[in-house]
């Protein structure tokens, strides 16, 4: 299997899809001959140039339209640029594209992905690495796609440009170009909802996504030089939540580290903390621990390093929660 | 009509003054139409006051009513073809909706908060009901473009109000309808009122169809209480829209009768003179006495479609109140083609408790 990039991972799923389905359409900003900022439809303007299409600046009508384009048969897939600028077209996406089908009482459904990177760590400038996943995971109707490595991400994105319902398709922005792996070139999907364990272990479990997963795995690793065993769970899709694979794994290891980007209020990671406390409160014999930014907005470039939750806070969270 | 209109530049259409006189040029479509469209104006006029009615007795949840703006909605469908075309409304043109299809029935359910009636029904090219001002325009321009990019005939009516145009929504909707030629009419209906703002303070601009200039498409003021000009603006934008010229912006310089909704009470904001003025030019006046001028219809024949009106709500009426109860699970099924297995859980809690 050939070794690729995320960001690469990204462009053969579309490709793959465009050429399956003619009905796909791909909107957004840029993503037309210049093939993306991030090159993720590279190439695909050339092969489909009507059914890539750059649209205004505006990512209201970037996520609004894909529900006119998809009510008219079309399967769009929009890319925001930065998850940072979809509050523009918040409404577009939470209050309207979320609920196309239930306040249609089902006559419609939004077939719409909405691809956007988000992040830390790629140096960028103000709302271009806020992790505001949060907000999306709250609405109903809207699942929240979260994978970590190039295989998830090909085989995420089919699933959710094929699912019936809308998806908003997170892609780890530090891992676009960092993280590589080996991809099945062919046509394959993985399911959305399913987390996967991405390294067993028996003593506490750590839960990550998207590109906390990588500081996880290399928390666990350090942990293991200290004798302790870390699971680590890459939980891929934020809703649907993933309950059973939590539930297993803590009450098989009886604790919990929970990492993410975001600042710590009303996270993510308190739904999965209060999650792991419904479904394994007997086996638990630690608090659960949550490794997080700090309440204050995503820093400028010279303090960002010290932000973001890195591999030896997560470490000092295992060793606290691991500690008798 | 307001004055600034004729210093803006805008083109303003009229075939009927408020006297039901035709000035504006010849009929825009023949007698039997022009019946039909007077008569679900005053179905759309019937409905709404009885449904104010049944909100006063406790019967039905908070409404807005569209009592003076049935012209503006019902000519300007009138212009679509229902077969292609498709209505996306905000909530205060129910006239026109009548006129597109969408049954008496469920217009009454919704009022009263059932939820089958914000099922659009099979085969009705409509969106439903929004309550986010101008949120449907984005998505009104993208159905346009979606029509147009398959080769569809199809042409959109989006409809708003005079606040809308104050909505980002609003102008990203134009500006992309602009950009990718739409086949798309933007049809604001100015009422005077967005609750008890005033146009001048929604905006500084002359007139709210200037607006379309800066997207790059005509902008057209028309008497919205006359059926025949929203009638033939409306036409000729479909026209338009349907050659693939793009989209248009129809001003319906209309006027808010009733409330805001039925939490609203005007008396606090309206000047009483104002209101008077605009009952004198209300829409079906306008047409009865058009009607009766040119001997289309006497009073019996007036007389003759209102029994028939007032009938048909009854019997919509009776037919909505047998509705069973709404399933308590009802709205688990709508929010994805499949639950997810916590949704699933969910709804097993809610069967058994209520609670989630």
């Amino acid at each position: 299997m050939p070794d690729v990039t995320v960001v690469e991972a990204v462009n053969q799923a579309l490709a793959l899809e465009m050429a399956r389905d003619d009905r796909v359409l791909i909107v957004g900003e840029d993503v037309g001959k210049t093939g993306g900022v991030f090159r993720a439809t590279d190439g695909l303007f050339e092969k489909y140039p009507k059914r890539v299409i750059d649209t205004p600046l505006s990512e209201a009508v970037i996520a609004g339209s894909s529900i006119g384009l998809a009510i008219a048969g079309w399967v769009p897939v929009a890319e925001i640029q930065f998850l940072g600028f979809a509050h523009n077209g918040f409404n577009q996406v939470v209050d309207q594209l979320a609920r196309v089908r239930y306040r249609s009482g089902g006559r419609f459904s939004a077939q719409v992905t909405i691809r956007a990177p988000y992040g830390a760590g790629v140096r960028a400038p103000e709302l271009h690495s806020d992790a505001f996943e949060a907000h999306f995971a709250h609405a109903p109707g809207l699942k929240v796609a979260a994978p970590s490595t190039p295989h998830d991400v090909k085989g995420m994105l089919l699933a959710s440009i094929r699912d019936p319902d809308p998806v908003l398709f997170l892609e780890p922005l530090r891992g676009y170009r960092q993280v590589r792996g080996e991809v099945p070139e062919g046509d394959y999907v993985v399911e959305l909802g399913k987390a996967r364990i991405a390294r067993p272990g028996t003593d506490v479990t750590v839960v990550a996504w998207s590109a906390a997963v990588q500081v996880a795995l290399q928390a666990a690793e350090d942990a293991q030089a200290q004798g302790i065993s870390a699971e680590v769970i890459d939980l891929r899709s934020l809703v649907p939540l993933d309950v059973a694979t939590l539930a297993e794994s803590v009450t098989r290891t009886g604790r919990a580290v929970v990492v993410q980007e975001a600042p710590l209020t009303a996270g993510f990671g308190a739904e999965v903390v209060a999650t792991i406390q419904e479904e394994a409160f007997f086996s638990l014999q630690a608090p659960i621990r949550r490794v997080a930014a700090p309440d204050v907005p995503y820093p400028v470039q010279l303090l960002e390093e010290a932000y973001s939750p890195n591999a030896e806070r997560v470490l000092e969270a295992i060793l606290s929660v691991t500690r008798e | 009509m307001k004055e600034a209109a004729a210093a803006a530049d805008v083109p303003m259409v009229r075939y009927l003054d408020e006297d039901g006189e035709l000035v504006g040029g010849e009929q825009p479509m023949p007698n039997d139409m022009a019946l039909a469209g007077y008569t679900v104006m005053l179905k759309g006029r019937r409905f709404d006051e009885r449904c104010v009615s049944l909100q006063r007795q406790g019967r039905m949840v908070t409404l807005a009513p569209g009592i003076g703006q049935e012209a503006a909605t019902v000519g300007a469908a009138m212009a679509l073809d229902q077969k292609t075309d498709w209505f996306v409304p905000q909530y205060r043109e129910l006239a026109g909706q009548l006129w597109h299809g969408y049954p008496l029935r469920l217009a009454f359910l919704w009022h009263v908060g059932h939820p089958v009636a914000f099922k659009v029904p099979e085969g009705l090219n409509m969106l439903p009901f929004q309550a986010a001002i101008a949120g449907q325009l984005p998505q009104a321009a993208g159905l346009a473009w979606g029509l147009k990019l398959k080769g569809d005939p199809g042409v959109v009516l989006a409809i708003f109000g005079d606040g809308g145009t104050s909505q980002g929504d609003f102008h990203e909707a134009l500006n992309l309808a602009g950009v990718m030629r739409a086949p798309i009419i933007f049809l604001c209906q100015n009422n005077g009122w967005a609750i008890s703002t005033t146009v001048e303070q929604q905006t500084a601009s002359a007139t709210l169809a200037q607006k379309a200039n800066a997207y790059g498409f005509p902008g057209v003021q028309v008497d919205g209480n006359d059926l025949f000009a929203m009638y033939a603006a409306t036409r000729d934008a479909v026209e338009r829209a349907r050659a693939g010229e793009g989209p248009t912006l129809i001003e319906a310089m209309t006027y808010r009768l009733g409330l805001h909704t039925t939490a609203d009470d005007p008396t606090r904001y309206e000047p009483r003179e104002m209101h008077e003025l605009w009952v004198n030019r209300d829409p079906l006046l306008r047409m009865q006495r058009y009607l009766k001028s040119t001997k289309v219809l006497d009073d019996a024949g007036l007389e003759k479609i209102e029994q028939d009106v007032r009938e048909e709500l009854r019997v919509a009426w009776d037919e909505a109140v047998k509705e069973p109860a709404p399933d308590p699970d009802f709205y688990f099924g709508q929010v994805h083609a499949q639950h997810s297995d916590r949704l699933h859980r969910q709804l097993s809690r809610h069967r058994r408790n209520g609670n989630a």
